[in-house]
C-alpha cells in the first residue's frame, strides 16, 4: 500500500491514492462536494471557488478540485465556516448573473440553480450587478446563442474549444470586473473560426451558451394541416434521449422515440441510419474509385488519404484550419443532408407529395448539424432539403411538452419508405463506427466475403483511444479489383477535434500514409455530441458506445449493402452509386474560410 | 508583404514564436503603430501560431496595449478610489472640458486620447495621471489645464 496515503473526511478515517484530489477523495466516500467550474473532461481550473473545503491547521479555504490529498490530513467538507463560505460565494456568483431563471432556457437544468436551490439562497446580500451592466446576445449562429449576461466565467467552454476541440473559437479577454468571455475581437460566434460543435454547450454550467432551439417551428408545421412533416433521427440519439427523460446512461430507446414521435403528430418517422447505409454505398465507391485513380491510373489530382464528410463540425474545422487541404474530403454530402436531398425527390415522388408540401425535421446529437442544414449549397432538391434541425435535448422537450409518458409506451418501428437500416447505419453514432461500417462494405465488395473479424466486429477501431489505427490486407480480390491484391489498406479514426489536428497535421506534413481516415468532431463521437443530454463525461459516453453497439448487434441486419430500401432506392430512382443522380443530390462541395 | 507584416516578422525573430514572446511582441507594435489592430492581431497570430481570439484575450488584459486607434498623446487618468477622494472627478472633468472629448474618446486632429488606467501607484500624491510615459501628480483642476496648454503648444509646433 506505498501509493496510499490516510486522511479523514469529517472525521471518518480514508484511504485514498496518492495525487487524488479531495474532490476525488469525498467523491470515494459518497460525499458530493459541490462544483462548477470543475468538469471530468477538462484540466482543473479552481476559480468557482464553490468546493471550498476547511483542512485542519489551515486558516484559509482549500478549493477541493484543485488540492491534492496529503497524509494525514483532516478534511472538512461541512464544517460551519465552509457552508458559509459556500453560500457567499455562490450568493456572490448570482450578484453578477441574470438569474431570470423562469425565461432561461436551462430552467430545470442549470448548475447554478441548482446550488442555489440547494443552498435556499432566498435572499440578495450583494448589490445586483447583472442590471448594471450592458450585455448584448449573440444570436447570429444558426446553432448556438450566447448570453453573457448568465456567464458565471467559470470558462469551462474556454477550456473546451482549447482542450477538448483545439478550436479556441473563445477566450477570457479583459480583466477584474470586465472580465468576460468571448472571440476574437467580440465578433459574433458565426464570424469566428466557431465550428458550430455544441461543446461549449454541452459544457456549460448555465444558460450563458444554449442552442437556437427550432421548437415553436417545428410544432406550427406539425400544426399545419397542409404539410407533409417527416422526422429523420441521428443513430446516436436513441442511445441518449432516455437521460433526459429519467433513465439510466446507455439505455436503448430506439422503439419508445419511434412511437413518441408518431404520438408528437410526424406524418412519418423515419431513420437517418438509412441514408447512414446509403451513405457508406457512395462513400465505400469513392474510396475504392480514389483507389484505382491513383494505383492503376497513377492520376496526381486525386487525393489520399480521403476523410469522412459525415461530421458537419469537423467540415467546418477544416474549412477553417486547412483550407487547402479540402481535396481529401469525401464529396459524399453527411447522412441528414443525403436524407434531406432525398426526402423532397425521391421520397415526395414515391408518397406521390408537393416536394413544396414537405417539412424536413431532423433529431440529431448535434448542434453543427444546424448549421450544416443552413448551408446555401444544401438546397439541392430544389428546397432547403433539411427545415429544421433539433437537438436530442430539444426532442425531450417536445416530448415534456406533449405530457408523454415515455417509459409506457410500446415500442414501434420505423415508418417506410427510407425507415430501414442497418447495424452499419447505427454504429455511424460511435467514433470508429463509420470506419467500421465501410470496410464491412467495401471488403466485401472487393473479395466477395466478409471482412475477416469475428461476428463483423472491427475491434482495432473500436474504443475511446485518442487516434485508432487499422490496417487490413486485401487478399484474393474479385477479378475486377484485381490490382488491390495485396494493398494494405490503412486506416486512421480520429474523434474530438484536437485529435483531427494530430491526424491532419501528419497528413499536412506528408508523413501519414492512411488511405482513409475518420474524423468525427465530438469526444466519443456524435454519442458525445453537443446536442447531447447534459451532462455528458467520460463514463457516460462509454455507456452510450456499448448501447450503440449492442444495439449493432442485435439487428439481423449488419452491413450498409445488405439493406433493402437501399436496393430499392437504387434500383427506383438513383441507378448506380456515383451516377449522375447521386452526384446531384448526394455530393457537396467544400468552402475555404478564414483561419482567424 | 506589407509593412505590418514584416514589422511583426521582425519582431518575431528578435523574440521569439512562442507564446511568452507575444507580450514583447505586442508592446513593440504599440509603440511603433499606436496601437494594436485587427489586422495586427490576425497578423501576429499567424506569424506566432496561435489562436487569434488568444492574442485578443491578452491584449485586452493589458491597459497599456491599445486596441484602438489613439491620439498622439494618452492620457490616463487613475480611476481608483484614493484618487477619486483626492478630487480626481474635478480633474476629470476639466480635462475633458478642454479637449472636449469624454472618456475613451480621442479628439478629432488625433492627438490626444483621454483613458481611465487601474490604480497608478502614486496614491499619496493624488490624483494622478499619466500622459504617454509622464506622470503628473496632486493635480488640481487649474494645474490639469496649465499642463494642457503647455501640450497644446507643443501640438501646434508639431
Amino acid at each position: 500500500m506505498a501509493n496510499k496515503i490516510n486522511i479523514s473526511i469529517n472525521g471518518f478515517p480514508v484511504d485514498i491514492e496518492k495525487g487524488k484530489t479531495i474532490l476525488e477523495a469525498a467523491e470515494k466516500q459518497g460525499i458530493t462536494i459541490p462544483t462548477l467550474c470543475y468538469h471530468k473532461d477538462l484540466c482543473v481550473a479552481g476559480n468557482c471557488r464553490v468546493c471550498v473545503v476547511e483542512v485542519a491547521g489551515q486558516n484559509r479555504l482549500s478549493a477541493a478540485c484543485a488540492t491534492p490529498c496529503e497524509e494525514g490530513m483532516e478534511i472538512l467538507t461541512n464544517s460551519l465556516k465552509v457552508r458559509n463560505s459556500r453560500k457567499h460565494i455562490i450568493e456572490l456568483l448570482l450578484a453578477e448573473h441574470n438569474a431570470d431563471c423562469t425565461k432561461c432556457y436551462r430552467n430545470g437544468n442549470c448548475e447554478l440553480q441548482k446550488l442555489s436551490s440547494d443552498y435556499k439562497i432566498m435572499t440578495q446580500d450583494f448589490i445586483e450587478l447583472a442590471p448594471l451592466k450592458s450585455y448584448s446576445i449573440d444570436t447570429f449562429s444558426p446553432s448556438i446563442i450566447k448570453d453573457d449576461s448568465k456567464c458565471i466565467r467559470c470558462q469551462r467552454c474556454v477550456r473546451t474549444c482549447a482542450e477538448l476541440q483545439g478550436v479556441n473559437a473563445l477566450t477570457v479577454s479583459h480583466k477584474g470586473d470586465q472580465m468576460k468571455i468571448t472571440t476574437f475581437f467580440e465578433k459574433h460566434m458565426r464570424d469566428v473560426v466557431c465550428t458550430n460543435c455544441g461543446q461549449c454547450v454541452n459544457h456549460c454550467p448555465t444558460g450563458a451558451l444554449v442552442e437556437k432551439n427550432y421548437i415553436e417551428e417545428v410544432w406550427e408545421a406539425i400544426a399545419n394541416p397542409n404539410k407533409h412533416v417527416v422526422v429523420q433521427t441521428a443513430p446516436a440519439v436513441r442511445v441518449g434521449l432516455g437521460e433526459e427523460l429519467g433513465l439510466e446512461p446507455g439505455t436503448r430507446v430506439t422503439g419508445q422515440m419511434v412511437a413518441a414521435l408518431k404520438r408528437l403528430g410526424f406524418d412519418s418517422v423515419l431513420d437517418t441510419d438509412f441514408t447512414a447505409d446509403l451513405t457508406i454505398i457512395e462513400e465505400g465507391t469513392e474510396l475504392l474509385t480514389r483507389l484505382k485513380k491513383v494505383i492503376v491510373d497513377g492520376d496526381k489530382d486525386v487525393k489520399l488519404p480521403m476523410a469522412t464528410s459525415c461530421s458537419p463540425g469537423w467540415i467546418k474545422y477544416i474549412e477553417h484550419l486547412y483550407p487547402e487541404h479540402l481535396g481529401h474530403l469525401s464529396t459524399c454530402k453527411s447522412p441528414q443532408q443525403m436524407f434531406g436531398a432525398l426526402a423532397k425527390t425521391y421520397y415526395a415522388k414515391a408518397r406521390n407529395i408537393e416536394p413544396n408540401k414537405i417539412v424536413s425535421v431532423s433529431i440529431m446529437p448535434c448542434t453543427a448539424k444546424k448549421f450544416e442544414a443552413f448551408r446555401p449549397e444544401m438546397h439541392d432538391s430544389g428546397y432547403r432539403d433539411v427545415d429544421y434541425v433539433l437537438t436530442t435535448r430539444e426532442l425531450a422537450i417536445l416530448i415534456k411538452q406533449a405530457g408523454l409518458d415515455f417509459n409506457k409506451l410500446e415500442p414501434v418501428k420505423y415508418d417506410r419508405l427510407m425507415g430501414e437500416s442497418t447495424g452499419a447505419g447505427v454504429i455511424f453514432g460511435v467514433t470508429g463506427g463509420v470506419m467500421e461500417a465501410a470496410l464491412r462494405t467495401v471488403y466485401e465488395i472487393v473479395t466477395g466475403r466478409e471482412v475477416p473479424f469475428e461476428n463483423l466486429n472491427i475491434k482495432p477501431v473500436r474504443g475511446m483511444e485518442a487516434i485508432k489505427e487499422a490496417t487490413i490486407k486485401i487478399e484474393k480480390p474479385l477479378k475486377e479489383w484485381a490490382f488491390l491484391d495485396g494493398v494494405e489498406v490503412k486506416c486512421a479514426v480520429a474523434h474530438g477535434l484536437i485529435n483531427a489536428k494530430t491526424v491532419m497535421d501528419a497528413v499536412k506534413s506528408g508523413k501519414a500514409d492512411y488511405h482513409f481516415i475518420e474524423f468525427m468532431g465530438c469526444p466519443g463521437g456524435c454519442l458525445g455530441g453537443g446536442g447531447q443530454p447534459i451532462p455528458t463525461n467520460p463514463e457516460i459516453r462509454q455507456k452510450r458506445a456499448e448501447a450503440i453497439y449492442a444495439e449493432d448487434g442485435s439487428l439481423t441486419l449488419r452491413k450498409s449493402h445488405e439493406n433493402p430500401e437501399v436496393t430499392k432506392l437504387y434500383k427506383d430512382f438513383l441507378g448506380k452509386p456515383l451516377g449522375e443522380k447521386s452526384h446531384h443530390l448526394l455530393h457537396t462541395k467544400y468552402t475555404k474560410r478564414q483561419r482567424y | 508583404m506589407d509593412s505590418i507584416q514584416s514589422l511583426i516578422k521582425n519582431l518575431a525573430d528578435q523574440h521569439g514564436r512562442k507564446r511568452e514572446s507575444l507580450l514583447p511582441i505586442m508592446q513593440a507594435i504599440v509603440e511603433q503603430e499606436n496601437y494594436l489592430s485587427e489586422y495586427s492581431m490576425v497578423e501576429l497570430a499567424r506569424e506566432v501560431d496561435i489562436p487569434a481570439a488568444d492574442v485578443y484575450g491578452t491584449a485586452t488584459f493589458y491597459s497599456f496595449i491599445e486596441t484602438k486607434p489613439a491620439g498622439k498623446y494618452i492620457i490616463r487618468i487613475c480611476k481608483t478610489i484614493a484618487c477619486a477622494m483626492k478630487g480626481k472627478n474635478q480633474v476629470l472633468f476639466a480635462i475633458q472640458d478642454m479637449l472636449k472629448i469624454k472618456l475613451g474618446e480621442t479628439t478629432p486632429d488625433k492627438r490626444f486620447s483621454l483613458l481611465e488606467s487601474n490604480c497608478l501607484g502614486w496614491c499619496h500624491k493624488a490624483p494622478a495621471m499619466l500622459i504617454n510615459n509622464e506622470v503628473y501628480t496632486e493635480l488640481t483642476p487649474e494645474k490639469v489645464r496649465e499642463i494642457l496648454a503647455d501640450y497644446m503648444k507643443k501640438n501646434g509646433q508639431n
